[in-house]
C-alpha cells in the first residue's frame, strides 16, 4: 500500500512533507540471479527478488508500475510487478540482453543484444518485438535524447557510439570513441551526449548535432595505476551542473563540473562501482559496487558518500521510481 | 543500403566524410604451419586451422566496424611446409599485403624479419614465445602479439608466491624449448622469492602418444620419477614438447600440486575464459568455427584487431600511417583482459595479463595484486625496459 502510493505520483508531495523522503530502488545482482529492492527511509534491503540467469540492465517502466530486468543468460528481459514484487511476464527481446531504454511515453523499448551486433525493438503496450538495427560488434549502451528522436546505441569492440532515427530506425551517424564505449547519456537540455570508455579510461563530449567529439574528461587518481581507471556508469543532475561517474575498478565515483568539464573530487565507494541513479529529489545517488557486494549512497549535495548497504552477488544495475 | 551509408557516415575525429563509393581495401597476410604437433592429451589436440580461425573472427568483427568507415578488410592466408622457403612466401604474401600475422617458429620469423626489412611490411608474431626476438634478436618491423616464456613464467611464479607455494621442484624435459622454459622459471622464482629445492630431467627416449595400455605404464613410472624429493610444495614442469607434463598430476609420489606445462598453465588465452565481456568473443568464435577458442587463435584475433583498430583511429588505408599510430604511443587495444593492452615501446611486445587455468577453468589472473611497477604492472610480467638488450633496428 505505501509503495502504491509512492508510484502513484504523491512522491514530490512527501518528499516534501516528510524530511527522509522515502524511493524505492531495484538493484539487480549479476552473480546471484536476484533483483535487491531497497528502502531509501530506512536504507534497508526489504525484499530479494528471484529472477533469472545474470540480471543487468534495470529500469522501471514511465508508469512506475513495473520493473524490466535483462536476464541475459536467459535471452530475455523480466518483468517485475512493484506492487507484488513478483515476476509477471517477460519481453521477447533478442538473445543476450544486456542494457536497454524506453521512449518518453514508455511505450517503445529498445534493448542492446550483445551476442549478434543488433539492438531490438520492441513494443511495450504488445509486449512484442517489432524490429531490429543491426550496429557494430557487441552492443552495451543505450540511450534516447530527450525529444526522443535519436537512438545512441554503443558498441564495445566497434568502440563507436551509433546514432539512430527512431522514426525511420537507420543509423544517421557513427562517431568513434575511446575504446570500450559502455555507457552513454544525454545533458538534460540535449546540448551534449556523453558516453563513458571503459577500457579508453575516458568520457567522450559529443556534439549531437555536429556528430563530433568536442572534448574528453580525463581522469588521474593519485597512486593509482591509469589501467584501473574505468569509466562506466554516469549520472547527471537535472540542472547540467554537475554529473558523477562511476570509475569501475578504480573504487571511486569521480564528482564532475558538467559545464567545464572539469574533475572536482573523487568519491571512494565499493569495488568495481558500476551503474548509478539519483533518487527523484535529486537528494542522493546510489551507485552499485560489483566486487563488494553493496550498494553506496552519496549525499549530491555534500558530494559524500554517507552509507553502504549490503546487497546480494555482484549488484550491477539500479533504478529508482520517478515521480 | 550502402548509399545511405555513405551519405551520412561522419567520423567525428577527423571531421571527415567517407565519399568514396568503393570501400578501401586493407589486406592482411596470414603466414602458418601447415604441420599440426600431436599433444599429450587429445582434448588439446590443435585443429587444422588453429590461429586462422581466430584471425577470421578478427576480420568479421574488422569488417562490422569497417562498414561504418567505408572500410574492408581481406584476410590472405598461406601455409607453410617444412622445407618451404619461407622468405619467398612471405615476400610474396608483401606484395599483396602491407600487415602479415605471423605464427612461425623463431628462426624462421626472423628469415622472414630480414626478408621483408625493405618492403614496409609489419609482422604481427602471433606464435612465437621466445625472448630472444625480443631481446637480442629484435627487429623494428616485428610486433609481437604472443606473451613471452618470461611473462608466462612470472605470471605463474607471482601466483604461486601468492599462494605461499614457495619451494619448487622443477623437472625439465629434454629438449631446447623445454630448456627456455625452465630458465624463464628459475628467473622468475628468483625475481619474486621461491625456492627451486630440487631440479629433474626427463629425458624423452622417444615413443608412441597413444598406446593401448599407456595408462598401466605410466601409473607405475610417475610416482616412481617422482620419488625421494626433498620437502616441496607444488611440481612445477617445464615441457613445451609435451613429452611428460600432462602425465604428472594425481601421479606424483607426494600428493603436490603440478603446475607448469600441465595442471595449473599460464596461457594468453583459455576456452574456459569468461570474464570482462570474453563470453561475448566466445560466443562468437563458437558459432563460426564450430570449436573452443585456443591461445592462438586469440592471439591471432588481437593481432587482425590491432590492425583494425589502427585503421578506424587513423581512418585510413595508407599502410605507413597505420603502423605508424600502431607503433606510436596512442595505441591500445582492448582483448577481454579487464584492462588496455598496449606496446613496449623498446621491443614493440604486448603487454598483457596472463590468465591461469588448469583445463577446466580459469583459476586467477597475473598480475597479482600486491605486484607493483612504476609504469604499468603489466610490466612486472617479462623482462623490462631496464634489462631488456633489443635495440631496435
Amino acid at each position: 500500500m505505501w509503495r502504491q502510493v509512492l508510484l502513484t505520483g504523491m512522491v514530490a508531495w512527501l518528499a516534501a512533507a516528510a524530511p527522509a523522503s522515502a524511493y524505492v530502488a531495484y538493484v539487480s545482482n549479476e552473480k546471484g540471479n536476484t533483483v535487491s529492492v531497497i528502502d531509501t527511509s530506512s536504507w534497508t534491503v526489504t525484499k530479494t527478488i528471484k529472477v533469472g540467469q545474470r540480471p543487468r540492465g534495470i529500469e522501471f517502466s514511465r508508469d512506475g508500475k513495473f520493473v524490466m530486468v535483462a536476464v541475459g543468460d536467459d535471452d530475455t528481459i523480466q518483468v517485475i510487478d512493484t506492487k507484488t514484487n513478483e515476476i509477471v511476464d517477460s519481453l521477447p527481446s533478442g538473445p543476450d540482453p544486456e542494457l536497454f531504454t524506453q521512449d518518453a511515453a514508455g511505450k517503445t523499448m529498445y534493448v542492446a543484444n550483445e551476442n549478434d551486433n543488433t539492438v531490438t525493438v520492441i513494443d511495450l503496450e504488445k509486449r512484442a518485438r517489432i524490429g531490429d538495427i543491426q550496429v557494430g560488434v557487441e552492443p552495451e549502451g543505450m540511450t534516447i535524447s530527450p525529444d526522443g528522436k535519436i537512438l545512441i546505441n554503443t558498441s564495445e569492440t566497434t568502440n563507436m557510439a551509433h546514432f539512430i532515427d527512431t522514426a525511420t530506425r537507420q543509423i544517421v551517424a557513427n562517431v568513434l570513441v575511446d575504446s570500450r564505449p559502455r555507457f552513454a547519456q544525454f545533458k538534460h537540455d540535449s546540448s551534449e551526449l556523453w558516453v563513458s570508455s571503459e577500457i579508453g579510461g575516458t568520457v567522450s563530449i559529443v556534439d549531437p548535432v555536429k556528430h563530433e567529439v568536442t572534448g574528453k574528461i580525463t581522469f588521474d587518481i593519485p597512486g593509482l595505476r591509469k589501467e584501473a581507471i574505468q569509466p562506466v556508469g554516469i549520472g547527471m543532475t537535472k540542472d547540467g551542473k554537475t554529473a558523477f561517474i562511476a570509475l569501475g575498478p578504480a573504487n571511486r565515483v569521480a564528482v564532475v563540473d558538467a559545464v567545464s568539464h572539469k574533475v572536482i573530487k573523487y568519491l571512494l565507494v565499493g569495488q568495481r562501482v558500476w551503474h548509478m541513479d539519483f533518487t527523484p529529489d535529486e537528494k542522493y545517488l546510489l551507485v552499485t559496487n560489483g566486487v563488494s557486494n553493496d550498494v553506496s549512497v552519496i549525499d549530491v549535495a555534500a558530494q559524500k558518500v554517507i552509507k553502504t548497504i549490503q546487497v546480494g552477488e555482484l549488484p550491477w544495475g539500479i533504478t529508482i521510481a520517478q515521480p | 543500403m550502402l548509399r545511405w551509408l555513405i551519405g551520412t557516415i561522419a567520423l567525428s575525429l577527423m571531421a571527415t566524410r567517407a565519399l568514396a563509393a568503393d570501400p578501401v581495401e586493407i589486406r592482411i597476410g596470414y603466414l602458418g604451419q601447415a604441420a599440426v604437433k600431436s599433444s599429450l592429451s587429445l582434448v588439446d589436440q590443435p585443429a587444422e586451422n588453429n590461429g586462422f580461425a581466430g584471425a577470421r573472427l578478427a576480420i568479421e568483427d574488422n569488417n562490422t566496424t569497417g562498414k561504418f568507415l567505408n572500410q574492408r578488410f581481406v584476410l590472405d592466408e598461406v601455409k607453410v611446409k617444412d622445407g618451404d622457403d619461407v622468405a619467398k612466401a612471405a615476400t610474396d604474401l608483401a606484395a599483396r599485403d602491407s600487415f602479415i600475422i605471423a605464427d612461425l617458429p623463431a628462426d624462421a620469423l626472423l628469415k622472414v624479419s630480414d626478408a621483408l626489412r625493405d618492403h614496409g611490411t609489419v609482422l604481427l608474431n602471433a606464435g612465437a614465445i621466445d625472448d630472444r626476438l625480443r631481446e637480442q634478436d629484435c627487429r623494428a618491423n616485428v610486433i609481437h602479439v604472443a606473451p613471452t616464456r618470461t611473462m608466462l613464467a612470472d605470471a605463474l611464479a607471482q601466483y604461486l608466491v601468492w599462494k605461499q607455494w614457495k619451494r619448487w621442484v622443477l623437472v625439465t624435459g629434454s629438449h631446447d624449448q623445454d630448456k627456455l622454459y625452465a630458465d624463464a622459471l628459475r628467473r622468475a622464482a628468483t625475481r619474486f622469492g621461491a625456492k627451486i629445492v630440487q631440479e629433474k630431467t626427463f629425458e624423452d627416449t622417444g615413443g608412441a602418444r597413444r598406446t593401448d595400455s599407456g595408462v598401466t605404464l605410466i601409473q607405475r613410472q610417475m610416482p616412481v620419477f617422482t620419488q625421494q624429493l626433498p620437502t616441496y610444495d607444488v611440481l612445477v614442469a617445464a615441457d613445451e614438447s609435451e613429452v611428460f607434463a600432462d602425465y604428472l598430476p594425481y601421479r606424483t609420489w607426494d600428493p603436490r600440486p603440478v603446475a607448469g606445462s600441465a595442471g595449473l598453465v599460464p596461457t594468453s588465452w583459455d576456452a574456459a575464459h569468461d570474464q570482462w565481456g570474453a563470453i561475448q568473443i566466445q560466443n562468437r568464435f563458437v558459432k563460426l568455427n564450430q570449436r573452443r577458442m585456443t591461445a592462438l587463435d586469440m592471439q591471432a584475433w588481437t593481432a587482425a584487431r590491432m590492425i583494425g583498430e589502427a585503421t578506424s583511429r587513423t581512418n585510413s588505408g595508407d599502410a605507413r600511417k597505420v603502423i605508424g599510430f600502431l607503433k606510436g604511443p596512442d595505441f591500445s587495444i582492448a582483448a577481454f583482459k579487464g584492462t588496455r593492452l598496449t606496446l613496449r615501446d623498446w621491443n614493440l611486445q604486448l603487454r598483457q595479463p596472463i590468465l591461469l587455468a588448469d583445463g577446466r577453468m580459469v583459476v586467477s589472473v597475473s598480475p597479482q595484486e600486491g605486484f607493483l611497477h612504476q609504469v604499468s604492472e603489466l610490466d612486472t610480467l617479462g623482462v623490462d625496459r631496464p634489462e631488456t638488450k633489443c635495440k631496435l633496428r
